[in-house]
């Protein structure tokens, strides 16, 4: 796994370096350039200053005093609130966030893990068909399985429960895709020979040897789906009525919409909406190499 | 190699193929499970209730599901609302797609060049927005575009970027916002995959970078340039969260403006029958978009 950061790193020195060698870039060019990505970093990194500085205020003083300074810094007043209006509504979503997206991208990330080993390791009938199938699963686009999954789970009586959102983020045909293709190049055919030869069954191979090959893929895998479970609403939106079963997403979403009515739920949706990205922003910079070690893996096979 | 796969292969005992079997239904037997009730099922049950038309008998009967044949997409065709928000969605792509691969190829291109200083900070700033999910985001943007909540007020009152005419391209703003560091990423990936001994030589002549980029860099990552291209296709045509929310914020969002939306309202009414219908159609569309897309790179690519 460190091989393939090892290696963006490396490409990323060497073109780095390249001015180096040439002859000494324009200062005009070099002026531009700079100018080109500070406004830009000002057009993405703004707004979420602002809602970092709207959230550590207080209702009355969001309208009326500078929007992109602190005034009365509230903020952790503010997260007190919002962890116990009603209850503590706000940390339900947040767990049920977590349930959906992180235990739910876990099991897609292993279920598609062993697919896609099975298909690249091992010769059977239907295996070209299966992998076919799976690829035109890929194109299928989320929002279109939205409502036949509505009308199917609500024949069983399962709609607005745990399961609706659940069950169907499970399955990831994007994963098996992606981890077909690197466990044919990352696990070697004689390093499973030898396994066998030692007697290890193939089951306990894969979960011991070629999971860990496998490993930069897999984690690829698992923040695609992820972030996938995470943002998604129409699964939500259709399947749930019930506010303790909300993602957190949802919930931001729904107390949104009741803000003609109920006003002061401004402040609880700014700081909400916060409280729910820091740990996503985090997570995301952390992971960043292995967002690009995977995307180029995906970008180049 | 497989020249000793297939020795190992002939010296295997029945017995070992025998588990290998067992090893193969294990790994594969959860996700087509799972596959076949949650994606091959659904688009099943789709075109079927597509295909099928309620009947009533008189006014006050019970109503039945009768097979209608393609009477529902004949429908879907004659729905304007769901037309025109197909026909939204078209323009909206044609102006944000471009406008948002052009910002992140520029950006790659700029942190793949030598004339930048902080590429990790401006890296990592611009990746920053693809981590906050459309939802959230759609709520920030709401706020900021605002006569009364923005911060920016002097200009949000002027220019009425939640009215009819402008509705749509906040709504475009928002998504670039998203997307355009994500997309940054691939491009700036598939860039550094190209060893710097290719424009190597064209330094030495004396090249500039704006010369490297467009003859060199270019044309060699114009795979990971289509492979955006569709993404975004695919994601324009199934907007729903983003303008979902911004009706709480303009009311020049109708409850049909996307045709996700249309597919949304349809099912509430409840005419699953129709919305099924739409869902198909929609997703032919995306497909057929996407694909032709593909191929229509992939022919160029083997032309140049």
């Amino acid at each position: 796994m460190s091989s393939t950061v090892q290696r963006t790193k490396e490409l990323e020195s060497s073109h780095s370096a390249q001015g180096a060698r040439g002859p000494r870039e324009h200062v005009m060019s070099r002026t531009v350039a700079m100018v080109i990505m500070g406004a830009f970093t000002l057009y993405f990194l703004v707004p979420i200053w602002w809602l970092l500085v709207a959230g550590s205020k207080d209702t009355g003083s969001i309208l009326t005093t500078n929007p992109l300074w602190f005034a009365d810094f509230q903020l952790f007043q503010n997260i007190g609130d919002l962890f116990t209006y009603r209850d503590g509504v706000y940390l339900e979503w947040l767990r049920n966030s977590v349930l959906y997206a992180g235990v739910g991208g876990a099991v897609a990330t292993l279920l598609a893990g062993m697919c896609g080993y099975a298909l690249a390791k091992y010769r059977f009938r239907g295996r070209e068909m299966i992998f076919n199938v799976v690829l035109g699963g890929v194109l299928v686009p989320a929002t279109a399985l939205a409502l036949p999954l509505f009308l199917i789970f609500s024949e069983v009586q399962l709609t607005n429960t745990f399961w609706a959102v659940f069950l169907p983020s499970i399955v990831s045909p994007f994963g098996v895709y992606l981890t077909r293709i690197f466990a044919a190049s990352s696990v070697s055919d004689e390093l499973l020979e030898a396994a066998r030869l030692d007697g290890a069954g193939e089951v306990r191979t894969f979960f011991t040897v070629s999971i860990r090959l496998m490993a930069p893929a897999l984690i690829t895998v698992f923040l695609f789906q992820f972030v996938t479970i995470w943002n998604n609403f129409f699964l939500p939106l259709i399947m749930l009525r019930d506010e303790s079963l909300f993602p957190v997403t949802y919930g931001l979403y729904a107390w949104n919409t009741q803000l003609n009515q109920l006003p002061e739920l401004r402040s609880l949706v700014l700081i909400g909406a916060l409280v729910s990205i820091v740990p996503l922003i985090v997570a995301f910079l952390s992971l960043q190499r292995f967002w690009r070690s995977g995307l180029a893996a995906g970008a180049v096979k | 190699m497989t020249a000793t796969t297939t020795a190992a292969r002939v010296k295997k005992p029945a017995r070992k193929r025998a588990q290998h079997k067992r090893a193969i239904a294990f790994f594969v037997t959860p996700f087509a499970v799972l596959f076949s009730l949650f994606y091959l099922l659904p688009i099943g049950y789709a075109i079927r209730q597509s295909l099928m038309v309620v009947e009533r008998e008189g006014t006050f009967g019970a109503p039945t599901e009768v097979f209608g044949g393609l009477s529902q997409y004949a429908q879907v065709f004659q729905d304007n609302d769901f037309v025109s928000s197909l026909g939204r969605m078209f323009l909206f792509g044609i102006v944000q797609v471009p406008i948002m691969l052009g910002l992140a190829l520029l950006f790659a291109l700029l942190l793949d060049s030598p004339l930048l200083r902080g590429k990790r900070f401006f890296r990592l700033a611009f990746f920053v927005p693809y981590a906050v999910p459309g939802v959230i985001a759609a709520i920030m943007w709401g706020n900021l575009f605002s006569p009364n909540l923005s911060p920016f007020s002097d200009l949000t009152s002027s220019v009425d970027f939640l009215g009819a005419d402008l509705v749509l391209w906040s709504i475009a703003n928002v998504v670039t916002w998203v997307f355009v560091g994500y997309n940054m990423l691939i491009i700036y990936s598939s860039l550094l995959s190209i060893p710097v001994e290719t424009y190597e030589a064209a330094r030495m002549d004396g090249a500039g970078q704006f010369r490297i980029a467009w003859s060199i860099k270019i044309p060699l990552i114009r795979p990971a340039i289509a492979l955006t291209a569709v993404f975004s296709i695919i994601g324009t045509l199934q907007l729903l969260a983003e303008p979902q929310v911004f009706q709480s914020f303009s009311s020049a969002v109708t409850s049909t403006f996307t045709p996700n939306m249309a597919v949304y309202a349809t099912a509430s009414i409840p005419n699953s029958n129709l919305a099924a219908a739409m869902s198909v159609v929609l997703a032919l569309v995306t497909f057929v978009l996407s694909f032709s897309f593909l191929k229509f790179t992939q022919r160029k690519e083997a032309r140049s």
